[in-house]
């Protein structure tokens, strides 16, 4: 058993969340498979901080500081991991279905001749081997994976696996690994508008669909959302109908989102919709038609008006 | 410049998913079969590239028969030529065999760039442009909204989360679709009859030398977790449904 790798994710020299979920799900695969977890770091500057991924489970930090890896690239990264895993043969390789470790799961499956399960939902031991379950059909059917070479490479949906601190501490090694050619290179970063929260790492979603009626009326939503410090989504006919933006979009040919709240004002429901939110954890339909399919999946509906019931919360939640 | 599109077929979205009696694959009887809304930006901005830069536009897809219907549609959009990698059992393969497969099919035409759709809406992964990009030994550039081709190198915007990165790769590269790149044409009419003539050539995993035995399976597919029941909120006023609500969600759900 060479135990279970997470590839810590970070940005601007911190550990993003998703770092956390993944080292505290990794500890649970690496106890029921009797072994240990092992972070692997890469970036500058970060000894300090990888350290404290013991706290979540970690046993060991595996930390390649190099300027090269400071920002994210598919093949530094890629390689960077592929190197070192050759030469110690985990069991798998656990990290985020964010958008940096959907992009790498692929190459670095490639490379190292094994396999990969994207954005799981959940993961167990069973007669020594780890299940893993994925929504397919943006979560229309959920799908029982097997993975069968090693390393397994596992990418989690994020805001799906609890952290948990379990205050140990990580002996930290580093390390030099090949990196190869980089083709691709960081430009520029631009800003999103108002530091804005991406759907699929808000913990609440205020969204608004084709009962909205026209763009200036989303002004509501971001009132509640700003007032819950959430973010605000979008059905595909908010956005087809050019109210909203693209990246706003939640379902099928949107993102899927598993936000703690997700408060739908206005969307009647479409299958592709569902999908896309339908694993949040507690789900609010405001509409006034009770008949929309939105109302089956919600936990608590209300057939109401939602250009008076949306502003009357906002209201009622700054009391 | 030669531009590759890699496009898969799958169940249209407003599909009612079904499991079938084997318990690992779909029921597949009631499905209508599209192109991945993902790969039809890809088609789009191949040709659009074309129009400015010259060249061909290549399709190629893999799966059963029934998938030439959506390398007909890209042909129908104004694709030159069309390649169908044809086996019944591709459909729900391991994602990183048909990279490999895909990887084999398009080397031989010396793509500039090679498009696909950032992920395909029925496996929802996301694996197969960036193992393509390894297996072709090509940089990959996933999940992108805007690309600029330059001389030798590509410049594009990859949205991710609460910022947008601007990259640059030196080509050959793959590249892989988000919504908003484009706003893909219709097939015009006649544009479809032309399609009917352009080349479609079949191959088989035996032409490449290869074969889909996959690496990762499904070992059985089960409906999504149920959801408890829904509570109707009471309340004769907005007021008091916004009251109620608010105190619900406090107090039951705990979420605020």
């Amino acid at each position: 058993m060479a135990g279970v790798w997470v590839i810590a994710e970070q940005r601007d020299g911190a550990f993003r969340k998703i770092t956390f979920e993944a080292v505290s799900a990794a500890k649970k695969v690496a106890d029921g498979l009797g072994t240990e977890v092992t972070a692997v770091v890469l970036g500058s500057g970060l000894e300090a901080a990888s350290a404290d991924l013991g706290k979540y489970g970690a046993a060991k930090v595996l930390y390649a500081d190099s300027p090269e890896l400071a920002v994210y690239s598919t093949e530094g990264y890629a390689a960077a991991v592929a190197d070192l895993a050759k030469a110690s043969a985990p069991d798998a390789i656990i990290f985020g279905a964010s958008m940096q470790g959907k992009d790498l799961a692929g190459r670095l499956a490639a490379k190292l001749d094994t396999s990969a399960a994207v954005d799981c939902t959940a993961l167990a031991v069973e007669g020594g081997k780890i299940a893993i379950t994925r929504p397919i059909y943006a979560g229309k059917v959920y799908a029982q994976v097997a993975i069968n070479a090693a390393p397994q490479i596992i990418t989690l949906r994020p805001n799906v696996f609890d952290i948990v601190e379990t205050g140990g501490s990580a002996a930290v090694e580093k390390v030099s690994p090949a990196l190869g050619a980089i083709r691709v290179k960081q430009v520029e970063v631009l800003a999103e508008e108002g530091g804005k929260i991406d759907l699929t790492e808000a913990m609440i979603i205020v969204s608004g669909g084709r009962g909205m009626k026209e763009a200036a009326n989303f002004s509501i939503l971001e009132a509640l959302a700003s007032q819950l410090g959430g973010t605000v989504g979008a059905s595909r006919s908010a956005v087809d109908a050019g109210w909203r933006h693209h990246t706003d979009q939640v379902g099928q040919t949107g993102k899927v989102v598993t936000p703690n709240l997700y408060i739908a004002c206005g969307i009647s429901g479409a299958i592709q919709h569902l999908a896309g939110m339908g694993s949040s954890k507690v789900i609010v339909s405001i509409n006034k038609d009770p008949d929309a399919p939105i109302h089956t999946k919600a936990d608590f509906c209300v057939v109401g008006d939602l250009f008076e019931v949306v502003p009357a919360l906002t209201d009622e939640i700054k009391k | 410049m030669n531009i590759v599109v890699c496009i898969k077929q799958v169940p249209d979205t407003e599909t009612q998913i079904k499991i079938a009696g084997d318990g690992k694959t779909i029921a597949t009887d009631d499905i209508k079969w599209v192109m991945n809304p993902y790969d039809e930006f890809g088609v789009e901005e191949a040709l659009r590239i074309q129009k400015a830069k010259g060249g061909e536009v290549i399709v190629v897809g893999a799966g059963p028969k029934r998938v030439t219907e959506s390398l007909r549609t890209a042909l129908a959009m104004g694709a030159d030529k069309a390649v169908l990698i044809e086996d019944d059992g591709l459909y729900g393969a391991d994602p990183l065999a048909v990279a490999k497969i895909l990887a084999a099919a398009v080397k031989p035409l010396s793509p500039d760039i090679v498009f696909l759709g950032m992920r395909a809406v029925d496996d929802d992964a996301g694996l197969v442009g960036p193992a393509l990009a390894e297996f072709l030994d090509m940089p990959n550039l996933s999940v992108v909204t805007k690309v600029e081709v330059g001389e030798g190198s590509v410049t594009v915007q990859r949205p991710v989360e609460g910022q947008t990165l601007v990259l640059e790769a030196s080509l050959p590269a793959v590249i892989s679709a988000q919504k908003g790149l484009n706003e893909p044409r219709y097939a015009s009419l006649p544009g479809i009859m032309k399609a009917k003539k352009k080349p479609l050539e079949v191959k088989t995993l035996a032409d490449l030398g290869l074969d889909k035995a996959g690496k990762a399976e499904i070992a059985a597919l089960t409906p999504p977790p149920a959801r408890a029941a829904g509570k109707t909120i009471s309340g004769e006023t907005a007021q008091e449904l916004a009251a109620n609500l608010a105190k619900a969600l406090r107090e039951e759900a705990k979420v605020i």
